[in-house]
C-alpha cells in the first residue's frame, strides 16, 4: 500500500521531538482543551446522547457484519441515480481510477474538498505525478499544502501553525499556485481567511473536477453524506462538471433514517456544535443542479483485513469525530505527526496498525503510544473499545500469530528481537517515562464510566503490565516480565 | 474495473467467516430507544427554539408575519447595499415586490458562475427548518432553486414560513426530507476554526445570513 509518510520515525521519536517543541505542545494544549471542554457541554445537552451512541456502535455492526450486502446496495442505488461505481482494492488502484477519471475530462487540475481517504492513499502526490494539480481548499488542508507539511490533527488539521507562521506561508507561496496574498497581509484569523478566501475562489470559479470524500454512504437510498463548515466542500460537490468522491467502504450506513443517529452524534463529538454549519447530501446527478457526472470509487485499502479480525473490526465502526485525540495524554504530548500517517491519535493508534500491518518498526509501535486511560472510549460516538484493541494488537506485536494481510490468511512472527520491537518499547517507555501523560490520564479513567470496558482488568500475558499502569515498574507477569526485562537492558534502547 | 470488485468482495466474504451464513442484516439488533425529540410538542416554543439556536451560530433572525416578507426583504437587500439579488424560477414574485431599484436576476443553468459572483443577495425559501439545531435545509425546489446560487452570493437572505415548515428536531426532518433531491442542510453562517481556534464566520459561503421567519396570518 501507499506509503503518505516515507521515512517517518517510530512513534517514540517523533513523540520525542515534538515534546521538546514548547509552541507545537502549547498549541496542542490549547486545541485539545477548548475543544473537549466545548463538546462536553455539547453532548450534555442531550439526555439520550448514551441512546444515541448505542445505536450508533449497533448501526455500524449491523453494517459491517453484513458489508457486501450493502456496498451491493449501495451499488445499485448509485447506479439507477445516474452515477458510476468502481471499486479500488488498495491505494494505488484508487490512485489509477481516479488520475484516469480526471484526464478522461482533458483536465489538468482539480479541487479538493478535505478528505482523509485521499490522504491516506497519497492521491495528490499519484496526481501530480501524473501532470495534475490537486487545489486542497480547506483552510487548514491549505495551510498544510502552501506549508509543504502534514496534517496533525483530523478537525484542525493546522492546528501545529500559529498566525504567524500562517501568514509567512500564505505569503510566501500563495503566488506560486493562484493568486498572491495581499501585499499588507497582517496576521489577523479573520484577515487571513479572507486571502483563503480570494485565493481560492477563482479556483472554484473555474474547477471542472471536484475529488472528495463522504462522511457517509446511505445504502438505500445511494446518498452521499458531506459535513463542513467552511463552504469549500459545497463549492467542490456543486460547481465542477465532474465529481469523483473516494469512500471507505466502512462508510455506509444502511438506512436514509440512520442518518438520525449520526447528524447528531457526529457534530456535537467533532466541532462541538449542535450542527456543522454546512451539510450537503447528493444522490447520484441531478438535471441542471451540480455536477453532471458523479464517480464514487469504493475503497479496500486494508480495511478487509482488520474487518477479518473479530476484535479489531471495531475500529472501523469510526466516523472521524477526533473527539478521541482531543482527550488523549499522549496525542497531546507527542502531537499527530508522531503517529505517521493520516490518522492520528488514538484512533490512528489502532487503524493504522490493522490497515498496514504492525511489522514495520513505526506501525508496531502505535499500539504501545497510549496509557490506556480509557477516556478516548468514553468520549468515542461509536463506543469503540480502543483500549481492548490497543492491548489485542500489543498482543500481535509481541506473540505474532494468523492474521490477514492483502486479503490472505498469514502468520507473523513475534517480533523479539526485530526493529519492530524496540520501536514498541521505545513507545512504551515513552509513555511511562512521561508521568504527567499517565497521570492525566488516570484522571480522566477516574470519572464514573457507562459503557465501560471491563475487560482490561482480566486480560492475560503482556496485557496486564499496561493495564496496572500504577505498581510501575513492578514486574509484570509472564511472559512479558521476560520481554520487557530483557529489554530494559538492552543496549541502544536510548537511541 | 471488475478485477477490483471482485477482489473486494471475496475478501469481505472470507473476513466474514465468523458471522453465521442464516444471519440476515436486520438480525443484527439497533435499539432506538433515543429520544426522537428533546422538545416539547409546543409550535410556539419550537419557534423560539429554532429563532434562538440560529441566532445562537451568528445567523440574524427577522421575525414578522407573512404579508411583511416584502417590506423585510428589501430592506435586508438595502442594509447590504445589494443592487442586485439572484432568485430562484419559483420564488413568490410578491417577496421581491418592494426591492425597488435592485436588479432582479434569475437563476437558470445558462447563468456563468462568474455572473452569479458578480451578485451580492440571494433569497431563497425553504423545505423545511429545525428547531434544536438552527438549521435551515434547502432542497431544490422551484423556490430554492440550484444549490450554487445560495453559495456563490455573499448575502443570503431565506425565508421560513412557520410553523409548517419547522420541525423540532432532526429525527422528525429526515422523513419529510426526499433523499433523491440534492439537499443543503445550512446552520448559521460559513465559518472556520482553523487558525488557532479563533472562529472566523464568513470564508467561502455567504457571509451573512438573514433568516425571516415569517409566521402564517402574522
Ligand atoms: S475512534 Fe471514535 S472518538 Fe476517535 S475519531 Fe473515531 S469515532 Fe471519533
Amino acid at each position: 500500500m501507499s506509503r503518505t509518510d516515507l521515512g517517518m520515525p517510530a512513534f517514540p521519536r517523533a513523540a520525542e521531538r515534538a515534546t521538546r517543541d514548547q509552541r507545537l505542545r502549547g498549541n496542542l494544549r490549547h486545541a485539545t482543551h477548548t475543544i473537549r471542554a466545548k463538546r462536553a457541554t455539547a453532548v450534555a445537552e442531550l439526555d439520550d446522547w448514551q441512546r444515541l451512541r448505542a445505536a450508533g456502535a449497533a448501526v455500524k455492526n449491523r453494517t459491517l457484519r453484513h458489508l457486501d450486502h450493502y456496498l451491493l446496495q449501495a451499488e445499485a442505488a448509485v447506479t439507477e441515480a445516474g452515477g458510476t461505481v468502481h471499486w479500488a482494492a488498495d491505494a494505488a488502484e484508487a490512485n489509477r481510477i481516479v488520475a484516469g477519471l480526471v484526464k478522461r475530462t482533458g483536465e489538468r487540475e482539480v479541487v479538493k474538498v478535505k478528505s482523509m481517504a485521499t490522504q491516506e492513499t497519497g492521491l495528490n502526490a499519484a496526481l501530480e505525478a501524473e501532470g495534475i494539480r490537486a487545489y486542497e481548499t480547506d483552510l487548514a488542508e491549505l495551510i498544510v499544502q502552501l506549508g509543504h507539511d502534514r496534517p496533525s490533527h483530523i478537525l484542525v488539521p493546522a492546528i501545529h501553525r500559529n498566525r504567524g507562521e500562517i501568514r509567512d506561508i500564505f505569503r510566501r507561496e500563495m503566488a506560486a499556485w493562484g493568486r498572491p496574498a495581499p501585499e499588507a497581509l497582517g496576521d489577523d484569523p479573520a484577515e487571513l481567511a479572507e486571502a483563503a478566501r480570494l485565493h481560492l475562489r477563482e479556483k472554484f470559479l473555474r474547477a471542472k473536477v471536484g475529488v472528495s470524500g463522504a462522511n457517509f454512504l446511505v445504502a438505500e437510498t445511494g446518498t452521499l453524506v458531506v459535513l463542513e463548515s467552511e463552504g469549500n466542500g459545497r463549492m467542490c460537490l456543486t460547481l465542477p462538471d465532474t465529481l469523483i468522491s473516494v469512500v471507505g467502504i466502512e462508510k455506509i450506513v444502511p438506512t436514509w433514517r440512520d442518518l438520525e443517529v449520526f447528524l447528531q452524534l457526529l457534530p456535537r463529538s467533532s466541532t462541538a456544535e449542535r450542527m456543522n454549519p454546512y451539510t450537503t447530501t447528493w444522490t447520484g446527478t441531478t438535471d441542471g443542479d451540480g455536477p453532471r457526472a458523479f464517480h464514487l470509487v469504493l475503497l479496500d485499502n486494508g480495511r478487509t483485513d482488520a474487518l477479518a479480525d473479530t476484535v479489531g473490526r471495531q475500529a472501523l465502526r469510526c466516523i472521524r469525530c477526533s473527539a478521541c485525540l482531543n482527550v488523549c495524554p499522549v496525542y497531546e504530548r507527542a502531537g499527530g505527526h508522531a503517529y505517521g500517517s493520516a490518522y492520528p491519535g488514538p484512533i490512528g493508534a489502532i487503524l493504522t496498525p490493522q490497515l498496514r500491518g504492525v511489522t514495520d518498526p513505526l506501525d508496531a509501535s502505535l499500539p504501545y503510544a497510549s496509557s490506556l486511560c480509557g477516556a478516548c472510549y468514553e468520549v468515542c460516538p461509536v463506543a469503540i473499545d480502543i483500549p481492548e484493541v490497543l492491548v489485542h494488537l500489543r498482543e500481535r506485536v509481541v506473540e505474532g500469530g494468523r492474521v490477514t494481510r492483502h486479503g490472505a490468511r498469514v502468520t507473523i512472527k513475534p517480533a523479539k528481537g526485530h526493529a519492530a520491537e524496540r520501536a514498541a518499547m521505545r513507545a512504551a517507555r515513552w509513555t511511562f517515562d512521561h508521568p504527567r501523560a499517565l497521570r492525566a490520564g488516570e484522571r480522566l479513567a477516574s470519572r464514573t464510566r457507562r459503557l465501560h470496558p471491563s475487560r482490561l482488568r482480566v486480560l492475560p500475558g503482556p496485557a496486564r503490565a499496561w493495564s496496572d499502569s500504577r505498581d510501575l515498574p513492578a514486574v509484570p507477569p509472564e511472559p512479558f516480565r521476560d520481554w520487557w526485562a530483557r529489554h530494559r537492558a538492552a543496549k541502544g534502547e536510548r537511541e | 474495473m471488475s478485477g477490483g470488485r471482485d477482489v473486494v468482495l471475496g475478501r469481505i466474504r472470507r473476513a466474514l467467516a465468523d458471522v453465521p451464513a442464516a444471519e440476515r442484516p436486520e438480525d443484527v439488533a439497533v435499539p432506538r430507544d433515543y429520544r426522537t425529540t428533546h422538545t416539547d410538542d409546543d409550535p410556539a416554543r419550537a419557534l423560539d427554539l429554532l429563532a434562538a439556536r440560529l441566532a445562537d451560530y451568528r445567523a440574524r433572525v427577522h421575525r414578522c408575519g407573512e404579508q411583511e416578507i416584502p417590506r423585510r426583504v428589501a430592506e435586508l437587500l438595502a442594509e447590504r447595499g445589494s443592487r442586485a439579488v439572484v432568485v430562484p424560477g419559483g420564488l413568490p414574485s410578491a417577496w421581491l415586490s418592494r426591492a425597488e431599484g435592485v436588479e432582479v436576476v434569475t437563476d437558470d443553468p445558462g447563468l456563468t458562475h462568474a455572473r452569479l459572483d458578480g451578485v451580492r443577495s440571494v433569497v431563497t425559501g425553504c423545505a423545511l427548518a429545525i428547531a434544536e439545531t438552527g438549521t435551515l435545509v434547502l432542497d431544490a425546489s422551484p423556490d430554492q432553486g440550484s444549490r450554487r446560487i445560495s453559495l456563490i452570493p455573499d448575502h443570503h437572505v431565506c425565508v421560513v414560513r412557520a410553523p409548517a415548515q419547522v420541525v423540532a428536531s432532526v429525527p422528525l426532518a429526515l422523513p419529510r426530507l426526499d433523499p433523491a433531491r440534492p439537499l443543503t442542510w445550512i446552520s448559521g453562517p460559513s465559518a472556520t476554526s482553523d487558525i488557532e481556534l479563533d472562529r472566523v464566520e464568513g470564508v467561502h459561503g455567504p457571509r451573512v445570513l438573514d433568516v425571516i421567519i415569517a409566521t402564517t396570518d402574522g
